[in-house]
């Protein structure tokens, strides 16, 4: 499983796609950041905006690594697995390590390790960019804040398991072009208008919690998306349980692939 | 070194209704280049698949010195396998792709480079596959199957694709691997492509095995002919019918089996029939074995 590991890190890091995917979660969660800063600081100077504290602020942005970011580690790891299919990589692989349990638990490790690394840009890009404008135009960062230290860990924590989600999903979908269509579609489309209407009820609202990017915010507790639609907030988990939630669809997506398509003739 | 026994047994695999392979045993042993023929769709990477675990047999086993793929500790060191369209990532180099097969059998990246110079990809290997040329890829799926130094290689039409330098290169190579008492398979569609490089051949024809052992054998197996031709076309001819042999008109003359051209000049000459032409023909091996396979069958 050590050797699996290492080659599937390898894999990654031979080829272009993780930096590709790395520099666009850094644009687009930096930018993000950066205008949701700047845009606090506006409203926060308006009479009405005064409601917003200066401690809400910084976590709200900081957590956009996570709340627009995580796509990309969900999507780097479907294609991290759906890529062997798609060349038929499979078959070398096999060949060096017949194990395919091994191979598999190699990948899901390799994933979340990608997952931290992805943590890491898309914090960079959150922090840096986000704490750059509060500062710039007076407000509070909160960078000394241990709360703010335990969501960024937390933001880690999501980003790892996204990866791993992203890996498991590869193997239960393996066609390429399937996986992105269902990733993109679904994380921006699907799930937000779900996660919408399912706020409209209590008993519908609780069951919406369970939805990966819901389980996500939970997790991170920080997002602004559960910042502006009042009813969901507080039926959402707690955070340890947006994390077992997460990583209950890595399992499901996981073990399920793992008996159909990765057990299948190599031809 | 002394390579593995490959030993396929009763092997059978259907893809739901195709019987790609149907009860099919033979043995591959160390020391020789063996052979392994049959037409398009008899069977061949279907049956190499299944040795090496990628394919699941349907029945039967296949095993090196009697253990399956699977069970092998540390399968790139006992066999070295290039599957026919040997399957690279395209945006990888060459030798990052061996790194990362390396890696996972503990194979250090100083064997990676060694293999790269003997198969000729020094200058290339860091190149991206995806501009590599198909004689290429087949040098480097080559360099693949030796990453491990194994002992017996499995080879799934490997000269597929070379340029006629390299079809010289690697029939030098593969009689170098058995010379060194390795086990070496090498599958092709094609009789004339390896028939100066096997010792040994197993045909196969629709999933089933049509003849094991040598080429001289295979050769015993082919039919005599002489071509021949008189003045007298029709005098001949009928001497020849009666002297027991099977005449048929050719447009330059007869052609007769079933006497040899000693017996036929005896004969001509009792008629007194003067000859024009006397040519033994041997039907070429390809003939043969088409004849085994069943001629241009394509399923
Ligand atoms: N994955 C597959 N699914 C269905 N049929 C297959 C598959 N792989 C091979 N076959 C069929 O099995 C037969 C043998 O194929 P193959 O082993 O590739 O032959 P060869 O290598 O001798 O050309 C062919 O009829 C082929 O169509
Ligand atoms: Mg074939």
């Amino acid at each position: 499983m050590l050797r699996s590991l290492r080659s599937e890190l390898l894999k990654i890091s031979t080829t272009r796609i993780w930096w590709i995917l790395a520099a666009i979660l850094f644009g687009y969660v930096g930018l993000t950041a950066a205008g949701m800063a700047a845009l606090f600081t506006t409203i926060r100077q308006q009479p009405e905006g005064q409601l917003i504290t200066a401690e809400m602020v910084p976590p709200l942005v900081y957590s956009v690594a996570t709340a627009v970011g995580y796509v990309f580690p969900l999507l780097f790891g479907a294609l991290a697995t759906t890529t062997e299919f798609r060349h038929q990589t499979l078959t070398p692989t096999f060949l060096a390590t017949p194990r395919r349990s091994a191979v598999l638990g190699g990948k899901v490790i390799a994933g979340a390790v990608w997952g931290v690394v992805y943590a890491v840009v898309g914090l960079l890009a959150a922090v840096g960019l986000g704490a750059l404008v509060l500062a710039a135009t007076g407000q509070e960062t909160l960078l000394g804040d241990s709360d703010v230290w335990a969501l960024l860990g937390r933001i880690v924590l999501a980003m790892m398991l996204w990866a791993m989600i992203g890996v498991a999903f590869g193997v239960l979908v393996s066609n390429q072009v399937a996986v992105i269509v269902i990733v993109l579609a679904f994380t921006q489309f699907v799930e937000p208008l779900l996660r919408l209407a399912s706020s409209f009820w209590e008993w519908s609202a609780r069951i919406g919690g369970y939805l990966p990017g819901a389980a996500s915010d939970a997790l991170v507790g920080s997002s602004i998306f559960t910042a502006f639609s009042g009813a969901a907030t507080a039926d959402s988990l707690e955070w340890w349980q947006g994390g077992l939630v997460l990583g209950g669809y890595a399992a499901l997506f996981l073990v399920i692939g793992g008996l159909t398509t990765w057990r299948r003739d190599v031809t | 070194m002394t390579g593995a026994v490959i030993e396929i047994q009763s092997l059978t695999k259907r893809f739901g209704g195709t019987t790609a392979v149907d009860d099919l045993s033979f043995r591959v042993e160390p020391g020789v280049v063996t052979g392994f023929l049959g037409p398009n769709g008899a069977g061949k990477t279907t049956t190499l698949r299944s040795l090496v675990g990628l394919v699941r047999p349907t029945s039967g086993r296949a095993t090196f010195d009697g253990t399956s793929y699977a069970e092998l500790p540390n399968p790139l060191r006992t066999v070295g396998t290039a599957l026919e369209a040997a399957s690279f990532h395209p945006g990888r180099s060459g030798r990052d792709h061996l790194r990362v097969v390396g890696a996972a059998a503990g194979i250090p990246t100083a064997r990676v480079d060694e293999v790269l110079a003997w198969v000729g990809l020094a200058d290339a290997g860091g190149r991206r596959v995806g501009g590599y040329s198909l004689g290429m890829r087949q040098r480097l799926g080559l360099a693949f199957a030796l990453l491990g130094d194994p002992g017996a290689l499995v080879l799934d039409e490997p000269i597929n694709g070379l340029d006629p330098e390299g079809i010289r290169w690697i029939r030098g190579f593969l009689r170098d691997l058995a010379a060194e008492g390795r086990t070496v398979l090498v599958s092709s569609h094609l009789l004339s492509e390896v028939q100066q490089t096997v010792d040994r051949v197993v045909i196969i024809s629709r999933g089933r095995l049509a003849y094991e052992g040598t080429l001289d054998g295979l050769e015993g197996g082919a039919i005599a002919r002489v071509h021949v031709d008189a003045a007298d076309r029709e005098a001949l001819g009928r001497s020849l019918t009666a002297a027991g042999g099977q005449v048929e008109v050719a447009g330059d003359g007869l052609r007769v089996s079933g006497l040899d051209a000693d017996a036929i000049g005896r004969h001509a000459l009792a008629a007194g029939v003067p000859l024009r032409l006397l040519v033994p023909e041997r039907e070429g091996l390809e003939d043969v074995f088409l004849g085994i396979v069943g001629e241009g069958e394509i399923r």
